[in-house]
C-alpha cells in the first residue's frame, strides 16, 4: 500500500489577517497516527490566539517538520501527511478514461471521498457492494446514490469487482452528468479545505497587510491591440506594471484607510514679492529653479515638526510615528504619477529642497529614479497647482497619515481690515487617515502652514 | 377543454358551484359592485344578485366571523380576504372558532367555510399586499390549507373546498393570476384535497413546493434537463394541510436529494415540516443534506423595485440551488 500513498505537505495557515508566523506549541499527532479531515494536529501559539490546527486531509500522519517550541512563518510547510492509498481503478484510468472524466475531481479535491450518505450505505450493504471500488461523480468525490446505482446496473454487484470498473466509464447517461458537473463546481460556496495564501507584500511587511489588494504582476504590454471583431468603436490598451502598481496602491488606500477631507485658503502675496525679486539671481547662483513648492514645502516641514503625528501611519494596534521627515513628492508624468521622496527635509533649507525639487523631478521625467529614491516616505505633498487645479480630493499615500495639496495661486479681491485688496491666494487641500487624525489636530496643522506660509517676508532667508 | 387565466379558474369554480347548490354564497370587501379588486367574483352579482354577493364593511374579523356563523346554519360561505395580509384581524375568528367547533361540540356542529386569501408578492404591492401567512395558520389542526400551481388546480380544488363540509384556506398566489395559464375542462371535476401531484418525473434530485415557486422550479428542471443531463422529480403539495406524507416520502425516496421551495420565509415555514417528515422517514433513503429554498427571514416584502426581487424566489435562484444539490 506504501507505494500508493502521497505525502501532501500541510503548510501554517493564516490564522488571522495580520499574523505572519506563529510558534507551534504542541504536536497532537505522531507520525504514523491516522488523521482524519478538521482533526486537529497541532496548537499553536501567535500574538492574538491559542489555536489549533485543523487537518486539511485524511489520511497519516508522516513527517514533522516543526519542532515545538519552532515560530514558523505562515505558508511554510509544518508536516506531511500521507494520504492513504487510492482505488485499485485509478491505477487503469490514464489510459481508458475519455478526457471528460471525473478525475479531475478526485486529484483536486477528495475531501467528500470517504463520506458516505446513508442511501449509499443502504444501497451498498443491500448489494454488497465495496464502495472503494466505485468512482465518486459528487461534490469532492463524493460517492454520490446515483454511482452506486450506475455501479450496479454495470453488474458491479458482488462476484464482478474489478472488472466490472472500467465498463462502467464509458456508462453515457453518467458520463454526461459527469461532463455537466464540470463547470458548476466552480460556482459552489462550498469551502475546500485549500492552503493557506502566502503572505502578500506590503509597503511594511511584519506591521500589518491586507488581502485586498491585486499582488500578480501583469504581462508587459507590447502594443494597443485593435479590437479584432468589435469594429472601431472601442480598443484596448494593456495594464502596465506601473498602472497597476498605481491601481493596487490607490485600491489599497481607499479600501483601508478612511479618508476625511479639509481645505483652508492661504495668502501667498509674500511669497509671490519674494520669489519674483530672488528668482533670477538664485537660478544664476543655483543653476536651478526657485519655486513656490519649496516655500510651501519647508512651511509643511516646520508644522510638521510642530504636529509629528501628522508624519505617522497606522498600525492595526498602535500608532507609528516617524522621527524623520521624509517628504514624497507627487510628480506626474503624462501616463503616470510617482511619489519620490525627499529625505530628511527637516534638515534642508529652501535653496536645498528647492534643488531637492528639481533633481527629483528631472529624474522621474528621465525615468532615473532609483529605488533609494522611492522609498521611506512619512508625508506626501501634490503640488496640483502645476496643472491649473483650485481644488483636489486627494488620495492618500499609503500607508502614510495624510497628503497635502498646493493649489494654483490665483489674485483675488479679498477683505482687510475692512478694505478690499487685490491678494494671491491658494488652496491647501489635506486628506487625512481618520483612524489616526481628527478634525481639530488637522485644522491645527493646516492653521500652523498657512501660518508659516504667510510669515514668509521680503526678510526671509533661503539658505 | 378551455385554455383560462388562474383568475379566470377560481371565478368558474365559485359560478359552478354557486349554480349547482344555492347554498353557496360570496362574501367580502368588494366582491359585488366591482366585481373584486382583481376581478375575481366579475359578473358573479349579476348572475346570482345581492343576497348571494355580499359587499362587506372593511372588517376581516366580522367577514370571517359571519361566514363561520352562515357555515354553521347551514350554509356554504367562500369569504374573500382582499389580500391574505388583510387576514390577521380574522385570525382568532379562524383558528379559534371555525377550527374548533367539530371538535368542541362533538361532531354536532360543522363549519363549511372556504376562505379565500391571495397570497405572495413581486406584484410591486409593498409591506401590506405581498405576504405569505401560510405559516401563521399552518400547523392548527382543524383547519386544511390548499395552494393551487395551476389553473386546472385552482379550480379543481377551489370546488373540493367548496364541498369539504370543514373549514379550508384557499390561498391563491396573486402573481399566477394573470401569468398562468392552463388548460381547465369544463367539466364538473374535482381535485381531492390531501393529495399532492407529481408534475416531472426524475431521477437526480426532487424538489417538493407549493404555489407560484414550482413554476420556476419547471423552468429550471427543464433548462437543467437540457443543458446538464440534471433530471428533477418535481412534487406540487397543493395541500399544506394536512400533507401528503405517503407523496412526500415516496418523492424523496425517489432521488434521496430532497430540495424544498416556497416564498413563505424560511423560518417555521411548511418546509421545515416537509423536512421532518423526510428526516423521521427516509434517513435511509438520503443522499445529501435535506435543502431549502424559501423567502428570507425578514419581516416583509420590501416595495424597493431591486429589494424586492432580491426578496423573491426567481428561475435563476432556483435553478442554482437545484444544480447545486444534484452536484452534491
Amino acid at each position: 500500500m506504501s507505494e500508493n500513498q502521497k505525502l501532501t505537505d500541510v503548510k501554517m495557515p493564516q490564522l488571522a489577517e495580520s499574523l505572519v508566523s506563529a510558534t507551534i506549541a504542541k504536536w497532537l499527532k505522531k507520525p504514523g497516527d491516522s488523521i482524519e479531515q478538521y482533526e486537529p494536529i497541532c496548537e499553536v501559539i501567535t500574538d492574538k490566539v491559542n489555536a489549533e490546527i485543523p487537518s486539511t486531509l485524511d489520511g497519516v500522519m508522516g513527517e514533522i517538520l516543526a519542532q515545538e517550541g519552532q515560530t514558523i512563518n505562515v505558508g511554510e510547510v509544518i508536516c506531511r501527511i500521507a494520504v492513504g492509498s487510492l482505488p485499485e481503478t485509478n491505477n487503469e484510468q490514464p489510459d481508458a478514461a475519455p478526457a471528460t472524466q471525473a478525475q479531475p475531481n478526485n486529484s483536486e479535491d477528495s475531501s467528500m471521498r470517504f463520506r458516505y450518505s446513508p442511501a449509499v450505505q443502504t444501497l451498498a450493504a443491500e448489494h454488497q457492494i465495496d464502495l472503494t471500488r466505485v468512482q465518486g461523480s459528487g461534490m469532492g468525490g463524493r460517492i454520490t446514490r446515483k454511482d452506486v446505482l450506475a455501479y450496479i446496473e454495470k453488474g458491479g454487484a458482488p462476484g464482478a469487482s474489478a472488472a466490472a470498473a472500467p465498463g462502467q466509464r464509458v456508462d453515457a447517461p453518467k458520463e454526461s452528468v459527469q461532463r455537466s458537473s464540470a463547470s458548476p463546481f466552480k460556482g459552489l460556496q462550498y469551502q475546500t479545505p485549500t492552503e493557506p495564501s502566502p503572505p502578500l507584500g506590503t509597503a511594511i511587511p511584519n506591521v500589518r497587510h491586507s488581502g485586498l489588494h491585486l499582488t500578480e504582476s501583469p504581462k508587459i504590454p507590447t502594443i494597443e491591440v485593435e479590437g479584432m471583431e468589435g469594429g472601431r468603436s472601442e480598443y484596448y490598451i494593456d495594464v502596465t506594471p506601473m498602472r497597476n502598481a498605481i491601481a493596487r496602491n490607490m485600491r489599497q488606500s481607499v479600501t483601508e484607510i478612511p479618508h476625511a477631507w479639509t481645505m483652508i485658503e492661504v495668502d501667498v502675496t509674500n511669497i509671490v514679492l519674494l520669489r519674483n525679486q530672488l528668482k533670477d539671481e538664485f537660478k544664476r547662483k543655483e543653476g536651478v529653479n526657485l519655486t513656490y513648492l519649496a516655500f510651501l514645502l519647508k512651511a509643511v516641514v516646520n508644522a510638521i515638526k510642530d504636529y509629528p503625528i501628522m508624519n505617522s501611519f497606522w498600525a492595526v494596534d498602535k500608532i507609528v510615528v516617524k522621527r524623520d521627515i521624509n517628504l514624497s513628492l507627487a510628480v506626474g508624468t503624462e501616463d503616470s504619477v510617482l511619489t519620490p521622496v525627499i529625505h530628511h527635509a527637516d534638515q534642508k533649507n529652501i535653496a536645498g529642497l528647492a534643488r531637492e525639487i528639481e533633481e527629483l523631478a528631472r529624474k522621474t521625467r528621465e525615468g532615473k529614479l532609483k529605488l533609494d529614491d522611492m522609498q521611506g516616505g512619512t508625508f506626501t505633498v501634490n503640488n496640483t497647482g502645476s496643472f491649473g487645479s483650485i481644488l483636489s480630493y486627494p488620495i492618500i499615500n499609503y500607508p502614510q497619515a495624510a497628503i497635502l495639496t498646493f493649489e494654483s495661486i490665483v489674485k483675488k479681491p479679498v477683505v482687510i481690515n475692512d478694505m478690499i485688496a487685490v491678494r494671491s491666494m491658494a488652496n491647501l487641500c489635506l486628506s487625512l487617515d481618520h483612524r489616526i487624525l481628527d478634525g481639530v489636530i488637522c485644522g491645527r496643522f493646516l492653521q500652523r502652514v498657512k501660518d508659516n506660509l504667510e510669515g514668509y517676508t521680503l526678510d526671509t532667508k533661503l539658505y | 377543454m378551455a385554455v383560462m387565466e388562474y383568475i379566470d379558474a377560481i371565478r368558474l369554480a365559485m359560478k359552478e358551484e354557486m349554480e349547482r347548490d344555492e347554498s353557496v354564497f360570496v362574501l367580502g370587501e368588494d366582491v359585488g359592485v366591482k366585481g373584486g379588486v382583481f376581478t375575481t367574483t366579475k359578473g358573479l352579482m349579476d348572475q346570482f344578485g345581492e343576497m348571494r354577493v355580499l359587499d362587506t364593511p372593511l372588517a376581516e374579523s366580522a367577514i370571517a366571523g359571519v361566514a363561520i356563523g352562515a357555515a354553521m346554519y347551514g350554509l356554504k360561505p367562500i369569504a374573500e380576504m382582499q389580500y391574505s395580509d388583510f387576514m390577521f384581524p380574522a385570525t382568532n375568528q379562524i383558528i379559534s372558532e371555525a377550527a374548533k367547533i367539530r371538535y368542541r361540540s362533538n361532531n354536532d356542529w360543522s363549519c363549511p367555510v372556504v376562505i379565500r386569501a391571495p397570497i405572495g408578492g413581486g406584484i410591486f404591492g409593498g409591506l401590506y399586499h405581498s405576504q405569505c401567512p401560510e405559516s401563521v395558520f399552518f400547523g392548527t389542526p382543524g383547519l386544511k390549507i390548499v395552494a393551487p400551481y395551476s389553473a386546472y388546480d385552482a379550480k379543481g380544488l377551489l370546488k373540493a373546498a367548496i364541498r369539504d363540509p370543514d373549514p379550508v384556506l384557499f390561498f391563491e398566489n396573486k402573481k399566477c393570476y394573470k401569468l398562468i395559464t392552463g388548460d381547465v375542462p369544463d367539466d364538473d371535476y374535482v381535485v381531492p384535497i390531501g393529495k399532492a401531484n407529481v408534475l416531472r418525473e426524475g431521477s437526480d434530485i426532487t424538489v417538493i413546493g407549493y404555489s407560484l415557486p414550482l413554476h420556476f422550479t419547471m423552468q429550471a428542471a427543464e433548462e437543467l434537463e437540457k443543458e446538464e443531463g440534471i433530471t428533477t422529480h418535481v412534487l406540487d403539495l397543493r395541500t399544506i394541510q394536512p400533507l401528503d406524507r405517503e407523496a412526500i416520502i415516496e418523492a424523496a425516496r425517489a432521488t434521496g436529494k430532497v430540495l424544498i421551495v416556497h416564498e413563505d420565509n424560511k423560518t417555521g415555514g411548511v418546509g421545515g415540516e416537509v423536512s421532518a417528515i423526510i428526516a423521521e422517514n427516509c434517513l435511509y433513503d438520503l443522499d445529501a443534506p435535506i435543502m431549502r429554498l424559501c423567502g428570507p427571514d425578514v419581516p416583509a416584502m420590501p416595495i424597493s423595485p431591486p429589494m424586492e426581487k432580491f426578496f423573491m424566489l426567481n428561475k435563476d435562484k432556483v435553478k442554482e440551488s437545484m444544480r447545486q444539490l444534484a452536484l452534491y
